[in-house]
């Protein structure tokens, strides 16, 4: 059940240089790379019974396209990373969930053969991953049957239990696993009646839509929601309508589908309910931590990677970000990270910009190129993303289509930043021209 | 033949299980439902009301007040949570100041102990989000929050243990009399009986219309709800109500025992008895409502939405006892708020009432303790270990959102009345009540219960009957 054993269970407030919460796909490039930085002693704590996290569930190919230039499935791209951290003999425990984190940085967790049991760690890398929003977050009227599922979790009843969830389905909400299991469903002889999706635009990627929904003819109704769920015990029938520009229903609109299954895809959620317990400050609109250039939260020696963090689209760029965070804590526990210069500078996000992470920089002890992510809140046709440092605009650049979907990057040059005299903020906004 | 069939396992047919359970009869509870709690019960405020707002005299005024009474002894032998977080009628309006002192004077004449009227500062000192129109409040110590799910499935255990026999998925269809004795029509055969006690809910009066002749009428009237994460759990601590009026006791804004934040219900009359749908209409008016007198509520925080159904008899007073003309029916009947915290002094009362009706004698053994389900997060963290080192499955947690282990879900399953469904482990152990709802745990659960009950899982359900959670296996085109 665990890998290497160096941290024995009686050991009750062993110290550990970096552990790690969560073995998915940000744990474990974080893992690598914080030992391949000269971290010592690493302890990665995984809740589910192997490494890899949503990775498992996700059997469809197209990960690794930019990280190794193949298409992999998702448990074949864990592997890549699960085999390094097997290789570098960084010890991990399984079906261990941790319960709580203190300030300074004790973890408590748990598990059947070790019991309860505390760490203490020199650098903590948060990499829970996030959540799928239940029904109930969406007000959605009707009846409570059995049949109404996240989309992960039907993914998982499929792809890992070998059940399938239902007959007939309609979705809720185009996000990326909606959309994949839309497909999916069908390839399993499921009939997707339609996938209903109140914002104009999709949220998942323009891929998924083209693959997983047009080339089995499954139709999207964007700007629709479902109004009434039927059936006193399994699901019996959905009824979706068109919704206004404040996102109200249009009476008169209303399409009645009969179905057993309703699939829910409509939105993640960062799990921070130990980090929010530990004191890390969360953007509200990210609902994630908010981090400086190191990845590093309000708390010292607490990072964040992955979609703890922020909801990525792709996972080669948590794999990347993670890669950071493990470094980053790293060179946090052997005391050699540069020193800091003056104060942090904040990233603003401003005109359709809706986040960026990280929200500040420091200066002087940033690397030479730091990577800015960040989503839009609407789709812009052949519009720029523009870089202000205070009121000079130092980045403009066009690109065809942006949508919330997708995440855009920028990278901010450490050479630009120390050439404005009196740096105060530095904007990333959308510009029509 | 029994000597009580009791019609309906909600919390009142509970109530009079575990009584009826003191003595020495033969007493069998039929239930619709595949588990207890699983109608009325299961959807309302989770309030034990303080007792000021039924009319004076009223059999709700004396029941309520006795069954809040009657609280703190019974939790503690049930060993479920209950706390006296206190209520307040909150006037928003000069105008309706007046109506604040009659719902006093009203308290005062039931024997509601503790009753004050708080000016706008006070009130405010005590709940600084009351809204900034706050004018004066009514403030009942003696109201509390419970979980009905756990209270009813609690009373039900114990009369299971002390000998009452529970037969589930048995829907009553018919009652006659023939030769003194009961025969109750079900989908599982007929039940004969000396006495029954109608229990039915929402359905109470069609029962009792089959066998007396001065007819009763229940309405549903529906309740949307509103239950937020536990984040917002402390934005009061006393239960927030506005002033009654004749449809019931108002949109409330209340902690739960379990530290989430619930708001509602509205009260809407409906036909259908099944009709626990919400409406976008009906939960606007929640959020709406909510906020007159409470400010700040966080309405992102919302996890889930649901409706009960109140079982409303035209008279709106509890009708409790023998009808003049079916002798040896005992009605516990239009059964609506203040219900819940009616619930142990409605079964003290039905209970005695048969009980001499029967002329039954008390039994020796009573068994008066119940053991809860074992809460993990309540112990010590050497307590915890030592328990995780005896029983493993303390170790593994299946609900994250709730912190609930794989040993309460056991202790679910194997105790008497045990959970046969993922609705029956919910709600004696709250896995899948958290902010995900059951995103992350239901196919642990669903695991779990094929694993102990050897229940295939094509016929795992959410709560019984054709709620199945899965249609057959994938790639079933196949095989």
């Amino acid at each position: 059940m665990n890998g290497s054993a160096t941290v024995k269970q009686e050991e009750c407030g062993i110290s550990v240089d970096i552990v790690i919460i969560g073995g998915g796909p940000a744990g474990l490039a974080a893992a690598v790379a914080a030992r391949k930085n000269g971290a010592g002693s690493i302890l990665i704590l995984e809740r589910d019974s192997e490494l890899g996290g949503i990775l498992n569930q996700c059997i469809h190919n197209g990960f690794g396209l930019h990280t190794f230039h193949e298409e992999l499935t998702g448990p074949e791209y864990a592997d890549r990373f699960i085999r390094q951290v097997l290789d570098l003999h960084i010890p991990y425990k399984l079906d261990t969930m941790v319960l709580s984190i203190s300030k300074d940085r004790v973890v408590t967790a748990m598990n059947r053969t070790d019991g309860m049991f505390k760490v203490r760690a020199g650098a903590i890398i948060l990499a829970m991953g996030c959540r799928e929003r239940p029904r109930g977050a969406l007000n959605i009227p009707g009846f409570r049957p059995a049949g109404i599922y996240s989309a992960g979790t039907a993914q998982r009843l499929v792809n890992i239990e070998g059940y399938m969830p239902g007959r007939e389905v309609v979705i809720l909400g185009s996000g990326d696993i909606g959309l994949i299991m839309a497909r999916r469903m069908t390839l399993e002889g499921a009939d997707v009646k339609v996938v209903a999706e109140i914002m104009p635009y999709s949220g998942g990627l323009k891929r998924n839509i083209v693959q997983c929904l047009d080339d089995f003819g499954i139709p999207l109704k964007l700007s629709h929601t479902v109004v009434n769920i039927e059936g006193k015990e399994r699901v019996s029938a959905v009824t979706i309508a068109a919704v206004d520009a404040n996102m109200k229903p249009i009476p008169g609109t209303e399409e009645r589908y009969r179905c057993d299954t309703l699939l829910l895809s409509t939105g993640l959620i960062p799990e921070n309910e130990l980090s929010r317990g530990m004191g890390v400050a969360l953007s509200p609109v990210t609902k994630g931590p908010q981090v400086n250039d190191m990845l590093e939260t309000n708390v010292p020696g607490v990072f964040a990677c992955g979609n703890v963090l922020h909801v990525h689209d792709l996972v080669d760029y948590v794999s990347e970000e993670a890669g950071r965070a493990g470094a980053c804590a790293a060179k946090y526990v052997k005391g050699s990270v540069p020193p800091a210069e003056g104060t942090d500078v904040p990233l603003l996000a401003e005109s359709g910009v809706r986040y960026t992470v990280p929200c500040t920089v420091n200066t002087g002890r940033m690397d030479d190129l730091l990577t800015v992510r960040f989503r839009v809140g609407a789709v812009y046709k052949k519009a720029f993303v523009s870089v202000y440092l205070n009121d000079e605009r130092i980045l403009h650049r066009q690109k065809k289509i942006m949508a919330p979907g997708e995440m855009e990057q920028v990278i901010l040059q450490k050479k630009h930043l120390l050439a404005v005299p009196d740096l105060k903020t530095i904007t990333v906004k959308i510009e029509s021209e | 033949m029994y000597d009580v069939v009791i019609i309906g396992g909600g919390v009142t047919g509970s109530a009079v299980a575990r009584e009826l359970s003191k003595y020495r009869l033969n007493v069998c509870v039929i239930e619709k439902g595949e588990d207890v709690c699983s109608g009325t019960s299961k959807a309302n405020s989770a309030i034990i009301h303080a007792g000021f707002d039924a009319k004076e005299g009223s059999l709700m005024a004396k029941m309520n007040v006795r069954g809040n009474a009657m609280m703190d002894e019974l939790t503690r032998d049930l060993d479920i949570p209950f706390r006296r977080n206190g209520a307040m009628v909150v006037c928003v309006d000069p105008a309706e100041r007046d109506g604040l002192r009659t719902l006093y004077d009203r308290g005062i004449a039931n024997h509601v102990p503790g009753l004050r009227i708080l000016d706008r500062e006070e009130a405010l000192a005590m709940e600084p989000n009351l809204s900034d129109s706050t004018v004066a409040a009514l403030y009942a110590p003696t109201s509390g929050i419970i979980c009905p799910f756990i209270l009813t499935i609690a009373m039900a255990e114990q009369a299971y243990v002390n000998g009452v026999d529970f037969h589930f998925n048995t829907e009553a269809e018919d009652i006659r009399k023939e030769n003194g004795i009961f025969l109750i029509r079900t989908g599982n055969g007929v039940y004969r009986t000396r006495c029954v006690v109608n229990a039915a809910g929402v359905y109470a009066d069609k029962f009792h219309n089959m066998v007396s002749a001065r007819t009763i009428h229940i309405t549903p009237r529906r309740g949307d709800y509103c239950l937020l994460d536990k984040s917002a759990g402390n934005l009061v601590r006393c239960t927030i109500f506005p002033q009654p009026t004749k449809l019931g006791k108002g949109v409330l804004v209340t902690p739960t025992v379990h530290g989430n934040l619930l708001i509602g219900p509205t009260a809407e009359d409906i036909d259908d008895r099944e009709g626990t749908n919400t409406t976008a209409e009906g939960l606007q008016n929640v959020i709406r409502k909510a906020g007159q007198r409470v400010k700040n509520i966080p309405m992102r925080e919302v996890i889930t939405s649901f409706a009960g159904l109140r079982a409303h008899e035209d008279g709106h007073e509890f009708i409790l006892g023998e009808p003049e003309d079916a002798p040896g029916f005992v009605d516990c009947a239009g059964i609506e708020s203040p219900g819940l915290s009616s619930s142990p002094a409605i079964g003290e009362y039905i209970g005695n009432l048969v009980r001499d009706m029967l002329g039954a004698g008390e039994k020796e053994n009573w068994i008066r303790k119940r053991r809860g389900i074992l809460h993990p997060a309540d112990l010590s963290f050497e307590e915890r270990n030592e328990l995780i080192r005896r029983e493993p499955a303390y170790g593994r947690i299946i609900c994250r959102c709730e912190s609930v282990t794989e040993g309460e879900i056991l202790d679910a399953i194997r105790r008497p009345l045990g959970a046969r469904s993922l609705d029956g482990i919910k709600r004696r152990t709250r896995a899948g009540m958290g902010r995900c709802q059951a995103g992350f745990c239901s196919p642990r659960v669903m695991e779990i219960l094929h694993r102990e009950l050897g229940i295939p899982y094509e016929q795992l359900t959410k709560c019984g009957g054709e709620s199945k959670l899965v249609m057959g296996r994938t790639k079933e085109d196949e095989q």
